[in-house]
């Protein structure tokens, strides 16, 4: 299988080819992509050199260009998808309609994907995507179980790329539209989901309120870890409860479901984390890289050694096992 | 490669007297020489800061009894050492080891950050973006230290090896098999068929 | 302007469901639409009763679609979405599974949970047989400015969400059922007992969110009282009203005499407050700097 790898700058895109990625994904310093953190992404001429790198290491290169164009801005992500296929990238991850439409009229030898923020979760959708737009590799929402995936590839033509560690959005992804109500940014909108920005953190009396535009979602006393405060992460109350109301602040860790995702005809696996640094990412293609390998020869998987790089907090498999839901 | 919080080494408090009562003015124009060289070296990392490279930043390791304040100033960075708190935008606490570990990328910032070895206050999107910039400069301190000549080199040089004497800090980029050319070629990958 | 009653975004019981289209039916809302948006589990409680409320709205002159779910992944779902063409009716889109089994051509309309953020996007569904476009609750006056100039041209009319609990994100979890212990497959229907959503509070016990099942909403009301003028002038022709508990007849006569005139922007949010005690509202996706911003009239900073 293929291993699916984030880099967030040109440092992470080395240290992942070098630790064995098969392919690349990443995205321009801009907010044509779902990653727009501040230091973050590649210039065009970054995006040119990382793509030249990899090629030349028989790894291959996605650009995501996988937010929704403003009205009246569409130009920018024209020129994103334009500029991604000039630096030679081996294919875009859309999630617009009509991004979708402008790339298969415009560019039509540039491979299209279809982003997780699209959230297509079923074959009927998917192979809408794939008839009309010629999309030939769908990521899937992390909102569905290892047989309904195993379904899907059934009914379907498109290659399906999964994630398999890191950060886990619970809400389908691209229909999410909390942290642009709490913060006036959003995932969608301007590629940042829980802002940087908007997160302040007020040590008191020994304990330490994590706040996101104002409200307070952790409380955490000393000692204990510390989650950054994203929204469906957070702790609320509800009825007669207080909690992890959404998600606990776990991250997700499938390492141990790659058999079964492949009997299931998943192409790809993907690794989440354009955020974290080139060790880390380092880290995680190697042992990704080692888990593939063994199960292509028919090895058992090497023991896991991920948990720790996890958010400091526990993996789970998230919506893989149907009880999650 | 990420340990365990209690593995962070802290600097042994004795050895914190010389910053406690020594001028500091010296060290300041040192760091400030190294600072520039290093945006010379990289400009990519100030460039990369963008929007945020007029921050000013303070770097305090919580176990020494002073901070560093870095003014990145679009390229002409300058840097002193403070007794005291100091005034800033955003502010990077924890161990000295932390922060120099978060430079070689010897510890992922997020880690740190869950783990509470690290503590962000102020701007935290320009923390971030530094902290962002400065992975992608795959900086060793210890090799910037020796491109450095003449009289401001030499109280860095000393400082940095007692510092790796004393906190078995990771001085350099740790070795992970990265960076060398037979660690790349037994990764060598056939390109996917698609 | 006209206005839309949007699908009822949570689960009452069967009578209560059926009693608020028999009551629409007299009210001056221009058209309906209804059917499941959120959970498939919560159809069958009510959908005989379908055909008679579509029938009574027909009647009394009102346009009528049937709803997509928001998320479509069972085999089970996939079915039901693919039935609702052959229901004689226009059919809303909500999730893009809709829009592979409508035939080509077909006309429908397209609902505030399917993306429309740019021109591109509506091009292509107007291309399609998009007629209708209740645009995402997210966008600001701005980007619903660009968007209805470019509907004009299209021939698609342009509707903006003007009153309710705004929907944020849909899930494969059921949060009602995993506060109640139960996983989805055995949910109790927990929801039934929040008609209106569970108030979701912070840390500091501020109210902020409401949970509907898979579905999370805003805990504010969204309303585009004071927006109304600026969205005439941008070229909006309908507001949609989405069901809540109350007197929700009485909430669209309010919007009816915002429409007529003899309401103004205070007049209409003094009013909605007075209907329904405690209620917060926000219309900061449209004006403010985040979407839980109040203006309360002032204009945008």
């Amino acid at each position: 299988m293929e291993i699916v790898c984030p880099a967030g700058t040109p440092a992470s895109l080395r240290a992942a080819v070098k630790a064995g990625a098969h392919t690349i994904y990443c995205g321009f310093a801009d907010e044509t992509n779902a990653r727009n953190f501040p230091g973050l992404n590649f210039d065009r001429a970054e995006m040119r050199d990382g793509i030249a790198f990899a090629h030349a290491r028989g790894a291959k290169v996605l650009v995501a260009i996988n937010t929704f164009p403003r009205a009246g801005g569409e130009a920018t992500w024209h020129a994103a998808i334009a500029d991604a296929e000039a630096a030679g990238a081996d294919a875009v991850i859309l999630a617009d309609l009509g991004l979708l439409d402008r790339a298969a009229r415009h560019h039509p030898g540039l491979r299209r994907h279809l982003s997780v923020q699209a959230a297509a979760a079923n074959a009927d959708m998917i192979n809408l995507y794939a008839d009309t737009f010629g999309v030939k590799r769908v990521v899937l929402p992390r909102v569905l179980s290892v047989p309904e995936i195993a379904a899907i590839n059934a009914e379907t033509q498109v290659e399906t790329e999964v994630f398999v560690f890191g950060g886990l959005c619970v809400m389908a992804e691209g229909r999410c539209s909390l942290s642009s109500y709490a913060t006036g940014k959003s995932p969608n909108m301007n590629g940042v989901c829980s802002p940087a920005s908007h997160v302040e953190y007020v040590e008191e009396n020994g304990t330490l309120d994590a706040r996101l535009g104002g409200y307070t979602i952790h409380r955490a006393a000393r000692g204990e870890p510390a989650p950054y405060p994203t929204l469906c992460k957070g702790c609320f109350g509800a009825g007669e409860k207080t909690g992890h109301l959404f998600e606990d602040p776990v991250s997700l860790n499938a390492e141990q479901l790659i058999p079964q995702l492949e009997k299931a005809g998943v192409t790809a696996l993907k690794i989440e984390g354009r955020q974290r640094s080139s060790s880390y990412v380092a880290q995680v293609v190697r042992n990704f890289r080692a888990a593939v390998d063994a199960v292509a020869a028919g090895r058992p998987l090497p023991a896991g050694m991920l948990a720790r790089l996890s958010e400091g907090q526990a993996g789970t498999t998230g919506a893989y096992r149907k009880t999650w839901r | 490669m990420t340990p365990p919080t209690s593995t962070i080494a802290t600097f042994p408090a004795p050895l914190t007297l010389p910053l406690r009562v020594l001028p500091l003015a010296p060290l300041s124009l040192s760091m400030t020489a190294l600072t520039r060289s290093i945006a010379r070296r990289h400009p990519g990392l100030f460039r990369r800061l963008g929007p945020y490279a007029d921050r000013r930043f303070i770097l305090d390791p919580t176990d020494l009894p002073v901070v560093i304040a870095l003014e990145p100033r679009a390229g002409a960075p300058r840097l002193s050492v403070l007794r005291g708190r100091g005034e800033g935008d955003a502010r990077i606490a924890g161990p000295l080891a932390a922060l120099i570990g978060l430079v070689h990328g010897a510890y992922d910032g997020d880690a740190l950050f869950f783990s509470r070895d690290l503590v962000i206050e102020g701007d935290t999107e320009a923390a971030l973006a530094l902290r962002n910039a400065v992975d992608d400069a795959e900086l060793d301190l210890a090799r910037e230290v020796e491109t450095l000549s003449g009289p401001l080199a030499r109280p860095l040089r000393r400082l940095i090896d007692l510092a790796e004497r004393r906190t078995g800090a990771p001085l350099s980029r740790p070795d992970n098999g990265l960076y060398d050319d037979a660690g790349e070629m037994s990764q060598r990958t056939e390109m996917p068929q698609w | 302007m006209d206005l839309t009653v949007g699908p009822n975004q949570f689960f009452w019981k069967a009578d209560a469901w059926a009693q608020l289209y028999e009551t629409l039916a007299a009210e001056p809302v221009d058209r309906v639409v209804l059917g499941e948006l959120v959970c498939s589990k919560r159809a069958p409680f009510y959908q005989a009763r379908i055909p008679e409320a579509i029938e009574t709205l027909l009647a009394a002159g009102k346009e009528v679609a049937l709803t997509s779910l928001a998320l479509v992944t069972l085999k089970r779902e996939r079915k039901m979405t693919a039935e609702l063409a052959e229901m004689g009716v226009a059919v809303e889109v909500n999730d893009l599974t809709a829009l592979a089994h409508l035939p080509e051509g077909a006309p429908f309309w397209v609902g505030p949970l399917v993306n429309v953020y740019n021109e591109g996007t509506l091009a292509w569904l107007a291309a399609r047989g998009a007629r209708r476009v209740c645009l995402p609750p997210e966008l600001t006056l701005d980007s619903v400015r660009v968007l209805t100039a470019a509907a004009r041209d299209l021939g698609v009319a342009i509707e903006v969400w003007g009153h309710g609990r705004v929907p944020l994100a849909i899930s494969g979890r059921c949060y009602h059922a995993r506060l109640h212990g139960r996983t989805k497959d055995n949910c109790q229907f927990a929801c039934e007992d929040d008609p209106d959503g569970l108030d979701v509070r912070t840390m500091d016990d501020q109210p902020f969110l409401a949970m509907n099942g898979v579905q999370t909403l805003s805990h504010t009301h969204a309303s585009a009282a004071h927006q109304y003028g600026a969205l005439v002038e941008a070229g909006v022709t309908a507001l949609r009203l989405s069901p809540q508990t109350g007197d929700f007849a009485a909430l669209c006569r309010a919007w009816r005499a915002r429409i007529d005139g003899a309401l103004d922007g205070a007049g209409l949010a003094a009013k909605l407050e007075a209907q329904a005690p405690g209620v917060r509202l926000s219309d900061g996706f449209l004006t403010g700097a985040r979407g839980v911003d109040w203006s309360g009239g002032r204009p945008a900073a």
